[in-house]
């Protein structure tokens, strides 16, 4: 059985083109335009997290048709600024085998998750958020700028287990300014254009 | 034996006033005239209430009791929402405020006036007027405070709230802490008043029966009736202030809408 895709269409608005795209299971799509044209909110919208007039389906299934915080289970986004809610970093995914492999493939040393969220540094937590993403397997990823924080060297080690999840199967769109992030993983480039 | 005050009393009353003022003037603390201003606002404000409430008293008319009651619940719903850091946009904050004080409000005096009066003249204004007033006083008190608690950090929290939704997590989960502070916050005016009764505050109905000539265990039993009812007042109205306004700011999709704030600033993408 083949994974469904994740497709969506925006009609034009004030300030943005109308756009489509197409993200395959197993691929990677890198959302470019120019800043302020909204990157971050198209990535709110194909979550769900901000109210839109464009269509979005996952396969058959339009995002209307499940309940929300389902479809955000499989479609999940990963905020550039993490939010953290609770009194340690571990109480805030299940530690496991799996999150315990991902924290090293990171770097990110496994004293942090008895840590508050607010003592790691910027790069640390976005890593953990990244960590707490990818513990839920979710189908699709929307990643914002997901190593803005991080060393050219720590990058690398984040692409490498992104590009392994997509091998895996989950696709990936990301929000990126890092030229040399966007030619390792992507397959395309879904580029949002100012009107 | 209870002691009617004479225009003497309140004239030497004043003279302690003016002496504080005097006081104020003196060592040039800047406050007597503003001590003055609102010992006058006081005085004509509670000679009015006490000329208008004989007047309604002597009428002893239901439907004037009423009347004045839905006049106190809309100023109550005003100053609950006249104090908060972020509003609601349009009328809602209205509606959710007047039906946070209203509700509690009117349940808890409809019970203590059933009980204490009698289904028969339940609505005699003598006893309606003042315990609907304090019932009042509480709930605003406490929808005040816990919106103004729910108000001030959702803006703060707003990554830690947008991260568990983004998770997977229903808004009512995302939104549990903070919901469960602001309702605690509301509470705490109520705790208070009841840890602190009769050792740190006589409290004024007890104090006001006692003056007014009642037996010191009549006052207190008094009281604690009074107190156990404006305890419910308050944890209800704090509990419906906060709930319908996390309704309001989320939406069925369980999206955070603090868009329905005013002065909200989106985010740029």
């Amino acid at each position: 059985m083949t994974k469904p895709s994740l497709k969506g269409s925006f009609p034009p608005t004030s300030t943005v083109d109308a756009m489509e795209f197409e993200l395959a299971a197993h691929s990677c799509l890198v959302l470019t335009g120019p800043s302020g044209v909204g990157k971050t909110t198209l990535l709110r919208k194909i979550a769900d997290l901000d109210p839109h007039d464009g269509v979005i389906s996952l396969g058959p299934i339009k995002q209307g048709d499940l309940p929300a915080p389902e479809w955000r289970r499989r479609v999940m986004y990963v905020a550039s600024n993490s939010g953290w809610w609770a009194g340690r970093v571990r109480d805030h995914f299940s530690v496991d085998d799996n999150t315990l492999v991902l924290i090293d493939a990171f770097a990110v040393g496994r004293d942090k998750l008895d840590a508050s969220p607010s003592h790691l540094s910027t790069g640390e937590r976005q890593r953990m958020a990244l960590v707490r993403a990818l513990s839920l397997q979710p189908d699709f990823l929307l990643l914002d700028e997901p190593t803005s924080a991080l060393d050219h060297e720590t990058a690398l080690k984040v692409k490498a287990v992104l590009a392994d999840r997509k091998r895996s199967g989950c696709g990936l769109l990301v929000v990126t300014h890092d030229s040399a992030q966007a030619e390792r993983l992507s397959d395309g480039m879904l580029r949002m254009r100012a009107r | 034996m209870v002691i009617a005050l004479t225009p003497v009393d309140l004239v030497t009353a004043v003279a302690l006033m003016l002496t504080s003022a005097g006081l104020s003037l003196f060592l040039s603390l800047g406050f007597h005239k503003g001590m003055v201003w609102a010992s006058i606002r006081m005085v004509v404000q509670l000679l009015l209430v006490g000329s208008l409430l004989r007047l309604v008293f002597r009428q002893d008319s239901a439907a004037l009791t009423v009347l004045i009651f839905l006049a106190m619940l809309t100023a109550a719903a005003h100053e609950v929402g006249a104090r908060q850091p972020r509003r609601l946009q349009g009328g809602w904050r209205h509606l959710i405020n007047g039906a946070a004080v209203s509700m509690s409000t009117i349940f808890v005096s409809a019970f203590a006036l059933v009980t204490v009066l009698g289904a028969d003249n339940w609505l005699e204004p003598a006893h309606a007027i003042p315990i609907g007033g304090i019932i009042l006083g509480t709930a605003m008190n406490s929808a005040s405070i816990a919106l103004n608690a729910l108000l001030s950090n959702i803006g703060n929290e707003r990554d830690a709230i947008e991260a568990q939704l983004a998770l997977g997590g229903s808004r009512f989960s995302a939104l549990s802490p903070l919901m469960r502070r602001a309702v605690n916050a509301g509470i705490i005016p109520v705790m208070n008043q009841m840890v602190g009764a009769g050792i740190i505050t006589m409290p004024g109905i007890m104090s006001g029966q006692i003056l007014a000539g009642q037996d010191p265990l009549n006052a207190a039993t008094y009281q604690v009736f009074l107190m156990l009812l404006l305890a419910a007042s308050g944890t209800a109205s704090a509990i419906f202030a906060v709930y319908f306004t996390v309704f309001r700011l989320s939406d069925e999709r369980h999206r955070l809408r603090l868009d329905r704030l005013e002065d909200e600033r989106r985010p740029k993408g």
